[in-house]
């Protein structure tokens, strides 16, 4: 095994940490390592951005990135979209009212994209500026269409998470294995 | 009508038993949200990559860099030594441990899970590594050195079919793996009275599903009682998968399909069987659980499942006053290296040939060739999307030719609503219809006669606007016969096509139904078999439990494809739920001492009509059905479960000439698209100016799921339209494997698109629906060409093939300004 590296992230408000090859991608390392399956990898070239996940509350291809360049920051996946225990998340209740969703492959990407747009525009914007918005991230069944719905329904008197600010007190920890 | 005569006798009962009558529908028909959503939406969808077993280890493979060569030598060595490395595997060891794949295409076309002797093309598995991770995995596979002697490739259909070409499948001594004419009608007499046609030169290209969750599955092999298990995201487990027993060389009885919902399919998955076998068989090998998923450049390059790549010569008779009478299609298809899936996407074709036309002849011309390209399969349409571009551009063309306008040419030529059940040449049957009906509401809700004079006026100021109206049927609801009546001596001559559903009210009073196929990859079996319960027990169908059954537990099954889901499954459901309903009756019926015809199912409960207190809630049926069984009835048993199996209402076998085909693909939608567009003859940018589409898909289940069915196969559809390929070199070799260079449509490309329903039961499915999967795409590639041709007009465009890129729209503008 190659040099192992420490990493420690708040991931949805919960410090996580694990020791990790440097190569080791960012979705892998959610996926494998922290157990967080939500993060979907479609085309591991970072063109589809269905991996997208949000890393200081932006957008970022997770295939794209190593795990150890996230260390000592803060994620959030679509796990922490969800409200209370059971219920859905106001996003994610207005694309389930709005067939913003079929297969539910692309549905995590979308919904942390549409989050990050919709702090920008809590009014929702136009239409043009929500399609520009998901433009990169692909969706191969809806069309797009009832995904645009579901966001301008969801802007205004939203109660979904705000994504987490970088906690100052995580700090980066080499180790040698 | 003798199709009649023909129906299936359960069918039939439960078609008269569910039509639209007395009673208004309480959920049926309702935008009820999706029962699915919520594990997706939370991002707990279990997707094949999600799942893990214990100790379970995962492969990579080996892709052949050529099109075409022969494998001289394999050195493992290096990939053996590095650790975490389980096991290589290459075609040495599928040879002595596993038989090829089932095939149901002609010849001795032999397919293995490995390559064995030689590559037929570019991206083809040539070994695989078993490691104790994928990183692991792929590291050793850059270890493997494979000697290759290249061969001639050959990846032209045209040329691949001449003397001395060279041959993808020796044993079978020539690239044409079928060649079939069917002729149904008198086409040469029609064509030498009509008093016209029109002929073209039309491509249609090579593109794929691609769904954003590829093919993958874990096989599981238990040593101890010899079964192997395999957790797959291919359909159709039940109706074909078992014949990879064979090819894993072990009895069906010992193989165990676990089904997992796919993200995505579009008919890549659609009976995938090389992926399944591979991971059982991978497996099998070690004796641990093994995952293997494609990899996005192994789904585009070696994936099985193409769409059609077809070259067509077309010519439709008509006469003077835009009537129709003859269609004549030859086409050279070419299917790559494999023919495994057979030439069902003609079959398919053949099922609705004159579209929505009182055309009576038809010739149809098929050969089927091979070449050094990744194999086709299935994509949305199967092949009828196809034929629909090729008759709506002769339409197209012969509007143009005889200077009528293309709405009013079809019109003219719509079979009538009142010729139903109406036969067509190739024998197949359309159940019903109002093709007059749709086109009028398309016309009034697209408001098509303002389009036309803005585009008009647009014209007139120099913008080049431009109209598309095409129509399109929708068969659904396959029959096994097209897959065999292509052969004058088939081997094997199924005529089965079942869906299985059960459905059990609990001890406690709640419903859980058990499906038998694999059903979940976008579309919403669980939200329409939830309202079929609904609507037969009037219950929250948000309450209802729906689960899958594994391949040794599962009914007969078919699977989803071909649109066929909704409308069998319905059917299986409106069975079971008829049967429990009478046991439910008559324990009520016993238990309030009042007469089972005057019972009804009302808000969870069984019920005396017109009186609200005198009832038992399904939960006090329930318990005592399970628990009490003195207070039954002497002849009942306990329990309250019943399993239905539901086939195919109306099919018919072929005559021995093949002159008639069948009853093979009879509930048919029908639907209308109406795209206005505005090109940019600078950059051969196309945006939209208004989409509309009305589908009549017979009864709907559920408008917004059915409109979401319709806008993405609309949007697909435009990829083919506008810009998907798979582009292969001069070698042979793929030149755009990733989504850097095979676009697929965005949020910018697609359209906001306006849906209109316009519902004419089927007569002969369960509450009259009509499948709908498919039929955006059915459409949008060649409302695209008419449209883009319409707007070009001073330009005397004509599109006659697939994509239209940019680049092409700017070349054909600069070639007529002479540029």
């Amino acid at each position: 095994m190659s040099e192992s590296f420490r990493v420690e992230v708040e991931v949805n408000g919960t410090r996580r940490e694990a020791t990790v090859e440097p190569r080791l991608t960012l979705a892998d390392f959610l996926r494998d390592e922290l157990a967080l399956k939500g993060t979907h990898v479609a085309c591991e070239h970072g063109f589809c951005g269905n991996c997208n996940v949000l890393l200081d509350g932006e957008t970022v291809r997770s295939c794209l990135m190593f795990a150890v360049q996230a260390d000592g920051r803060s994620l959030t996946t679509v796990e922490g979209l969800a409200g209370d225990v059971g219920a859905l998340g106001q996003l994610q209740q207005a694309f389930h009212e709005n067939g913003g969703l079929q297969c539910g492959f692309c549905t995590p990407a979308m919904l942390l994209t549409a989050h990050e747009y919709l702090e920008a525009h809590p009014d929702g914007g136009t239409d043009e500026e929500i399609r520009e918005a998901i433009n990169g991230v692909l969706c191969r069944c809806t069309g797009y269409q009832h995904i645009v719905d579901s966001i301008r329904s969801a802007a205004g008197g939203r109660d979904g998470v705000t994504a987490q600010a970088p906690t100052p007190e995580l700090v980066r920890q080499e180790s040698q294995a | 009508m003798s199709g009649i005569a023909e129906q299936d006798p359960n069918a039939a009962k439960i078609a008269r038993e569910t039509a639209a009558g007395s009673t208004p529908r309480r959920w049926l028909g309702k935008s009820v949200n999706r029962v699915e959503d919520p594990r997706f939406l939370r991002g707990q969808g279990r997707y094949l990559d999600d799942l893990e077993l214990p100790g379970m280890l995962h492969a990579a493979v080996v892709r052949s860099p050529h099109a075409h060569a022969r494998i001289v030598s394999i050195d493992t060595s290096k990939a053996e030594a590095l650790a975490g490395v389980v096991r290589v595997v290459t075609g040495k060891d599928v040879a002595e441990h596993a038989a090829p794949l089932p095939s149901f295409g002609a010849g001795p076309i032999v397919q293995d899970m490995i390559a064995i002797e030689k590559v037929r093309h570019y991206g083809e598995t040539v070994a695989a590594v078993i490691a104790d991770s994928r990183y692991v995995a792929e590291d050793a596979c850059d270890l493997i050195e494979v000697s290759y002697e290249p061969l001639p490739v050959v990846l032209d259909p045209v040329a691949a079919r001449e003397e001395g070409a060279p041959l993808v499948h020796e044993a079978l001594e020539t690239n044409t793996a079928y060649e079939r004419t069917f002729s149904f009608g008198q086409v040469d007499k029609a064509f030498a009275e009509a008093d016209r046609s029109v002929s073209a030169e039309l491509y249609w290209p090579r593109s794929t599903g691609m769904p954003m969750d590829t093919n993958g599955a874990i096989g599981d092999y238990d040593p101890g009682t010899g079964v192997i298990t395999i957790h797959a995201n291919s359909m159709n487990f039940t109706y074909f998968l078992w014949l990879i027993a064979a090819s894993l060389k072990v009895p069906a009885s010992k193989l165990r399909i676990v089904p997992v919902v796919a993200g995505g399919s579009f008919g890549s998955k659609f009976f995938m069987h090389k992926v399944p076998a591979f991971a059982g068989f991978l497996s099998k090998l070690v004796g641990r659980p093994v995952k293997y998923v494609e990899d996005r450049i192994t789904h585009i390059t070696a994936n099985d499942h193409c769409g059609s790549d077809r070259r067509y010569e077309a010519s439709l008779a008509f006469d003077d006053d835009g009537t129709f009478h003859a269609l004549r299609i030859s086409c050279v298809d070419d299917y790559g290296a494999y023919l495994q899936f057979g030439t069902g996407t003609h079959g398919n074709a053949l099922s609705q040939i004159v579209g929505p036309y009182r055309i009576q002849h038809v010739e149809y011309s098929l050969a089927a060739v091979l070449t050094n390209k990744n194999q086709q399969g299935a994509y949305r349409g199967f092949g009828a999307e196809v034929s629909n571009w090729v008759l709506e551009r002769l339409v197209d063309m012969a509007a143009r030719e005889l200077e009528l306008d293309r709405v009013e040419i079809r019109r003219r030529n719509l079979i009538p609503a009142d010729s139903f059940p109406y036969r067509t040449p190739t024998g197949n049957i359309y159940d019903s219809g109002n093709y007059q009906g749709v086109l009028a509401q398309i016309l009034e809700e697209s408001e098509y006669e303002h389009w036309v004079a803005y585009r008009d006026e647009a014209r007139a100021e120099g913008r080049h606007v431009g109209i598309g109206v095409v129509a399109s049927q929708e068969r659904s609801v396959f029959s096994s016969t097209e897959f065999w009546f292509w052969f004058d001596d088939p081997q094997f001559t199924p005529t089965s096509s079942p869906e299985s559903a059960t459905v059990r009210i609990d001890p406690t009073g709640e419903i859980v139904v058990t499906l038998h196929s694999q059903s979940m990859w976008g579309n919403s079996p669980e939200t329409v078999v939830s309202q079929v319960v609904a609507e037969e027990f009037d219950v929250d169908p948000a309450s209802i439990v729906v689960n899958y059954a594994d391949s040794q537990n599962a009914l007969p099954g078919t699977g989803p494809g071909g649109s066929r889901y909704t409308v069998m499954v319905s059917g299986a459901v409106a069975g079971a739920s008829a049967e429990l309903k009478d046991k439910i009756r008559r324990i009520a019926s016993d238990k309030l001492e009042v007469a089972e015809a005057d019972l009804e199912f009302r808000g969870g409960a069984v019920g005396v009509v017109g009186v609200p207190d005198r009832q038992l809630t399904l939960a006090e049926v329930a318990l005592t059905a399970y628990m009490f069984r003195l207070d039954l009835p002497a002849d009942m048993t306990s329990g309250l479960a019943a399993a239905s199996v539901y086939d195919h209402p109306l099919t018919t076998l072929p005559n021995d000439d093949r002159s008639d085909l069948g009853i093979f693909y009879p509930f048919v939608g029908h639907a209308w698209h109406i795209a206005v567009v505005e090109v940019d003859v600078e950059t051969g940018a196309v945006s939209f100016l208004r989409y509309a589409a009305v589908h009549d898909a017979g009864t709907v289940v559920n408008p917004r799921t059915l409109d979401g069915q319709v806008i993405g196969g609309t949007v697909q559809g435009l990829g083919t339209a506008l810009f998907e390929e798979i582009l292969y070199d001069d070698a042979g070799r793929v030149l755009n494997e990733t989504f850097e260079h095979y676009h697929l449509p965005t949020a910018l490309d697609a359209p906001t698109m306006t849906v209109g329903h316009h519902e004419t039961p089927s007569p002969y499915t369960a509450y009259g629906i009509k499948g709908a999967g498919e039929g955006g795409r059915m459409l949008t590639p060649a409302i695209m060409s008419a449209a883009i041709e319409d707007a070009l007009s001073p330009y005397g465009v004509t599109v006659t093939s697939l994509p239209i890129r940019a680049e092409q729209i700017v070349e054909w503008v600069a070639a007529a300004k002479g540029e």
